[in-house]
């Protein structure tokens, strides 16, 4: 997984100082979306539109999960028609989506967080709640 | 409650928890070396459920009456097919046994995903996101052991929702979650426990559930109309209607269906009326929208059509389970080495909890009464000591 890489990388010469959870915006409802407010402690780390660029790719990657268009409803009516058996041979469009954004924060946490000492963790491992952005301290400075 | 002072704990002071069946939770670094089996996620779950085909299968621990669900439709079902199909299909048409057929299956199915698919439960929040919503919640120096309800209000659809803090799940519940105290979990879109399946109703489950109240409805009112027929016919061509009654197992199915069939069609009419007003069983008995405090509210998750709100009920995108049951618990190795041996120094110049962020943390509730691996132990005592 990205974290375990990263932080066995990291391990030697790094130490974690905080951790900061982007909540969720219930502002359209029940999908899933973050907040894209700019948290303090990153304020010295990383741009502020580059971090809102990654919360809005997540938005709209989660929101295109949970779209509902013509497909989905096929598929829905489909699924009923077979007693939903289908759930237990087939990955659904979510879980293909799901599979996306994993590799999508591997790629930011490769390219940009890395190597400013921060670590995005997969909402999905949080259960959807929050996106955990953990902080390292870089102790090579210190050395 | 005071305001939560963190204070360092010597991991290495902490003394053993009694070991339960894998004795690996001694803070002794040799006993990072043991192989050890590993372990699965379903194997540690906080909440109240019960786990089979190692974690594939889910049901609430109290199993309510399911098997009498179960034995109900297959001892009625069984009864019509054995003494009403060949008579019907003798005297009327053999298209009757495999319409019958194909509702039991579909009820049979329907039934059986509705029990063992995970309705939606919501992971319990890591000590790390329970420290940080405590954090940012107004402390008013309250001494008592509990703090007062803590709810945060939010904007949906310009409707007001207020939000609760779940106390067992360390977390402000999502809209529509609600905290099962059967199951002990949070379950999205929470419509309600059902006893008769034997599990929650919830988000993930509740297009099986009504295909399975839908289903059998039909075969109910299928059997006792088929049923009634073949008495009638009976009774048309002997003796009378009371000696076709005697003669007949086939009264059995007569009256479970007669009894049975009137509530069943009342709950798929009350869940039809739901669906197509995107409303839960919970929110419709606790009368969340319907304005009875006389302030103007409406469901702010009604797309105001009732065809548009019966697709995103049903036929909406199947969401994956929050709770990974199948996946393994990092082994002791994982978890340890980040944070045992670097860790601490940091640590004694922060007054937060700093744990190695690990997936297995987000199903390990802060409770003592848990066992746990050694990198949680040290939060589960400074929690337990906060709250």
């Amino acid at each position: 997984m990205a974290e375990t890489h990263s932080l066995q990388d990291m391990r030697q010469q790094t130490a974690i100082t905080a951790k900061v959870f982007i909540q969720r915006d219930y502002s359209s409802g029940t999908m899933c979306q973050f907040q894209t407010k700019f948290p303090s402690e990153l304020e010295n780390r990383i741009d502020k539109q580059q971090f809102e660029e990654t919360v809005r790719a997540l938005n709209n990657m989660y929101a295109e999960a949970e779209k509902l268009g013509s497909q989905s409803y096929i598929e829905g009516c489909l699924a009923c028609l077979t007693a939903y058996t289908v759930f237990l041979c087939m990955e659904t469009h979510y879980e293909k989506v799901l599979k996306k954004i994993a590799k999508y924060i591997q790629e930011q946490n490769d390219k940009i967080y890395a190597p400013r000492g921060l670590l995005l963790t997969d909402p999905i491992e949080r259960g959807l709640r929050v996106v955990e952005i953990t902080i390292f301290e870089d102790r090579s400075l210190t050395r | 409650m005071k305001n939560c002072e963190y204070q360092q704990i010597d991991p290495q002071a902490l003394p053993t928890p009694t070991p339960t069946p894998p004795p690996h939770h001694g803070k002794d670094t040799e006993k990072k070396k043991e192989p050890r089996r590993p372990r699965r996620k379903w194997e540690v779950f906080p909440g109240k459920n019960r786990f089979y085909c190692d974690g594939r299968i889910i049901v609430a621990r109290q199993s309510g009456v399911l098997p009498l669900t179960l034995g109900l439709i297959l001892v009625t079902s069984g009864l019509f097919f054995i003494f009403d199909c060949p008579f019907l299909v003798k005297h009327l048409t053999s298209c009757i046994p495999v319409i019958g057929g194909v509702l039991f299956v579909f009820v049979l199915i329907t039934l059986l995903q509705t029990s063992f698919t995970d309705p939606g439960i919501l992971p319990r929040a890591t000590p790390d996101e329970a420290a940080d919503i405590e954090k940012q919640i107004d402390n008013t120096g309250n001494t008592s052991y509990r703090p007062p309800p803590r709810t945060k209000e939010v904007l949906i659809n310009q409707q007001v929702v207020k939000l609760k803090y779940c106390f067992t799940c360390k977390m402000f519940r999502p809209p529509r979650t609600s905290h099962c105290s059967l199951c002990d979990n949070c379950v999205e879109r929470f419509d309600h426990h059902c006893p008769w399946v034997g599990n929650c109703v919830g988000k993930r489950n509740y297009r099986f559930f009504y295909t399975f109240i839908v289903s059998l409805s039909f075969l109910t009112a299928f059997i006792f109309g088929c049923v009634t027929t073949h008495l009638a016919l009976r009774a048309q061509g002997g003796k009378g209607l009371v000696f076709a009654l005697q003669e007949s197992p086939g009264r059995y199915p007569l009256v479970i269906c007669f009894f049975s069939v009137w509530s069943i069609l009342g709950l798929s009419g009350f869940h039809t009326y739901l669906v197509a007003s995107n409303l839960t069983t919970n929110e419709d008995i606790k009368g969340s929208w319907s304005g009875k405090s006389g302030e103007d509210v409406t469901n702010p998750y009604s797309q105001k059509n009732i065809f548009i709100n019966c697709c995103s009920v049903l036929c909406a995108p199947m969401p994956p389970s929050l709770i990974d049951r199948r996946g393994f618990l990092p082994t002791d190795e994982s978890a340890q080495t980040g944070s045992a041996d670097i860790e601490l120094p940091t640590l004694a110049a922060k007054s937060e909890i700093n744990v190695v962020g690990s997936p297995f943390a987000l199903q390990k509730s802060p409770s003592p009464v848990e066992t746990s691996l050694p990198a949680v132990v040290p939060t589960q005592h400074l929690s337990a000591a906060c709250c």
